[in-house]
């Protein structure tokens, strides 16, 4: 059984094999665990809420300026956050919790590579979090037909494949988190305020106050998911927002405003940006780091 | 089948300015047990911790089967069944799922995967709840997996570190038994332990490790007889309560003598100059005086003597 250094056993699966069996055992925890139910609750929860309120109160955001309209207020304004979540929820703390959870010294003393755990990790997040997002996209497209049934407005369907780049960015952004710290609450605080608060309110103070165009925010990138879908307000027409708009605001336009909206390309880059740097220096750490 | 081996080449690790492990070096190979002793902090864990990928050695090699643990870790622990420390398994996963989880990832043949795990189970008494989601388990019921989970694809090598650690008399029993049956199929064990008899009890050799460096590796017998004091302090159990200053008069007056202690009135403690020739006589003694002797032991183990003799304090 013993073998020459630099081979392995040939009964030991290729890593790749390795990746799926952990995919498959991580789906079976999350389908155990209340945490994936609790998540697909709030986000069934919040596409019921939506039902609800737009049947009862027909707001003239949703559905007085066409379909286009209707799926800018409901999957613009709201996807983001249905994204943000999933990351939390499944890549949070998915490393750190090895660590704190002790879970690893279950998992790490076997003949597999940590990159193969850490790969299947976030695939497997990332199933678990598409799920999600085909229940909110499956709510979504439901109303959507009922209220505009001639069809989808193809900047629609261009906003779901940014959402899913974003879904990509932010899982591995979460997952770097989750590998540089060993404690599972400071890898979820940091991303969840990051990611929730912190962005926003910078990309505000750089953009608005100092006017540099915040292109190193990742929630900066992701606003190509809205933007693709704005309309002309006179025409009605789809509009992409240009890229700088400056306001003037105050007695006498004292106080100048710039608010600067990305660009496709610009979004697109940053969120892949995004990914392949968090995820590359996630797995550097994780594999460095050790179980203490 | 090639023989097992295990082997530190120059082990240091650090954290810090703490040397945790300082140029170890210990080759084990063959068939046989080896338990691992030393004090809290000694580097016990972290040795064993490097050999199951846990951790990255500062310096040095970590080698089984003559694959470096660094370099190749998929090679090196093909044929090594680990447990550290005490590994937590995911909540949701039954017994059954966790097991047959190892089972994939260490390629054992689909055939053979149930079968496998109905055995390792059934030797860690565990089939009545294979089903159950293992996050209400006791610290103990896991870590009767966790043995299951290191000896599931039979490895020509198995670390166990503290195996016993939260387990039940029972249980205790029940690992030991399973680390003898492993000797009997002519694995390599690597143990570490606090508890001085059950290493006595299980290996066969021992390797003594203190402030990262190690300090002996040799059988049991010889490490006993070279460290220890023979065991020159015995206990006795008495029958009935005696006069505690008179018994200690006739007693201390025996050849071979130097102290007598009375640790309770049913027991004393003995202490004594000379082999087993003076413990003879002094056994016979005891007797003739019909203080009501109704036992006659040594007050420690050869081991726990060579301990104590090697390592002389703890951190």
């Amino acid at each position: 059984m013993t073998t020459k250094e630099g081979t392995v056993d040939p009964k030991v699966p290729s890593s790749l094999s390795q990746v799926g069996i952990v995919v498959k055992y991580e789906f079976e925890n999350y389908f155990g665990s209340r945490r994936f139910y609790i998540l697909l609750g709030i986000t069934l929860l919040i596409g019921a809420l939506l039902t609800v309120l737009v049947a009862h109160y027909r707001p003239q955001s949703f559905l007085g300026s066409g379909s286009l309209g209707f799926y800018s207020s409901w999957w613009g304004r709201v996807v983001t956050f249905v994204v943000i979540l999933s990351g939390i929820f499944f890549g949070g703390d998915a490393i750190s919790a090895e660590f704190q959870n002790r879970t690893g010294y279950f998992l790490i003393p076997n003949p597999l590579r940590r990159a193969a755990i850490y790969v299947g990790k976030w695939i497997a997040a990332f199933g678990a979090s598409a799920i999600v997002f085909v229940v909110f996209l499956a709510i979504t497209l439901a109303n959507g037909y009922y209220y505009f049934p001639s069809g989808v407005p193809s900047q629609f369907l261009e906003s779901v494949g940014f959402s899913l780049l974003y879904l990509v960015a932010v899982l591995g952004f979460c997952f770097f988190f989750s590998s540089l710290f060993k404690s599972t609450a400071y890898s979820i605080l940091v991303t969840a305020i990051l990611l929730l608060f912190a962005f926003d309110f910078l990309q505000l103070l750089v953009s608005d106050l100092v006017m540099v165009e915040p292109w190193f925010i990742l929630t900066y990138g992701s606003s190509i998911i809205g933007n693709v879908m704005e309309q002309n307000a006179t025409t009605g027409q789809a509009s992409y927002p240009a890229h700088v708009i400056t306001e003037k605001l105050g007695p006498r336009g004292l106080i100048t405003l710039t608010t600067y909206n990305a660009t496709i390309p610009e979004g697109l880059a940053i969120m892949v940006g995004y990914f392949v740097i968090t995820a590359i220096i996630g797995l550097i750490l994780f594999e460095r780091k050790d179980f203490t | 089948m090639a023989t097992a081996s295990l082997e530190a080449r120059d082990l240091s690790k650090s954290y810090g300015p703490f040397l945790a492990l300082s140029n170890l070096n210990l080759k084990l190979e063959g068939s046989k047990c080896v338990g691992f002793l030393g004090p809290n902090g000694a580097g016990k864990t972290t040795t064993l911790k490097v050999f199951a990928g846990l951790i990255r050695p500062s310096k040095g090699h970590a080698v089984i089967n003559g694959i470096d643990v660094q370099k190749d870790k998929r090679g090196a622990l093909a044929s090594c069944g680990t447990l550290v420390e005490t590994p937590e398994i995911y909540p949701a996963l039954t017994p059954r799922s966790a097991l047959m989880m190892i089972a994939e990832l260490r390629g054992v043949p689909k055939e053979e995967r149930t079968k496998r795990i109905d055995e390792c189970l059934a030797e860690v008494k565990m089939e009545e709840w294979s089903d159950k989601r293992v996050g209400k388990f006791s610290k103990g019921m896991k870590q009767r997996i966790n043995v299951a989970s290191a000896i599931l694809n039979d490895p020509d090598i198995v670390i166990l570190d503290e195996p016993t650690t939260g387990l039940d008399p029972r249980g205790m029993s029940e690992v030991r038994d399973i680390v003898k049956s492993l000797k009997k199929k002519g694995r390599l064990v690597f143990m570490s332990s606090h508890l001085l008899s059950e290493v006595t009890e299980i290996c066969d050799e021992v390797a003594m490790i203190d402030h990262g460096k190690l300090l002996v590796y040799d059988t049991i017998a010889n490490v006993s007889s070279k460290f220890s004091d023979g065991g020159r302090t015995v206990e006795v159990g008495l029958a009935r309560p005696v006069d505690k200053e008179a018994v200690t008069r006739s007693i201390s007056s025996l050849k071979g003598v130097t102290s007598v202690e009375v640790l309770d009135p049913l027991n004393l403690r003995i202490r004594l100059e000379g082999g087993v020739d003076v413990k003879e006589k002094l056994f016979n003694d005891i007797a003739s005086l019909k203080v009501g002797a109704i036992s006659f032991k040594d007050a420690s183990l050869a081991l726990e003597d060579a301990y104590l003799a090697l390592i002389k304090e703890t951190v």
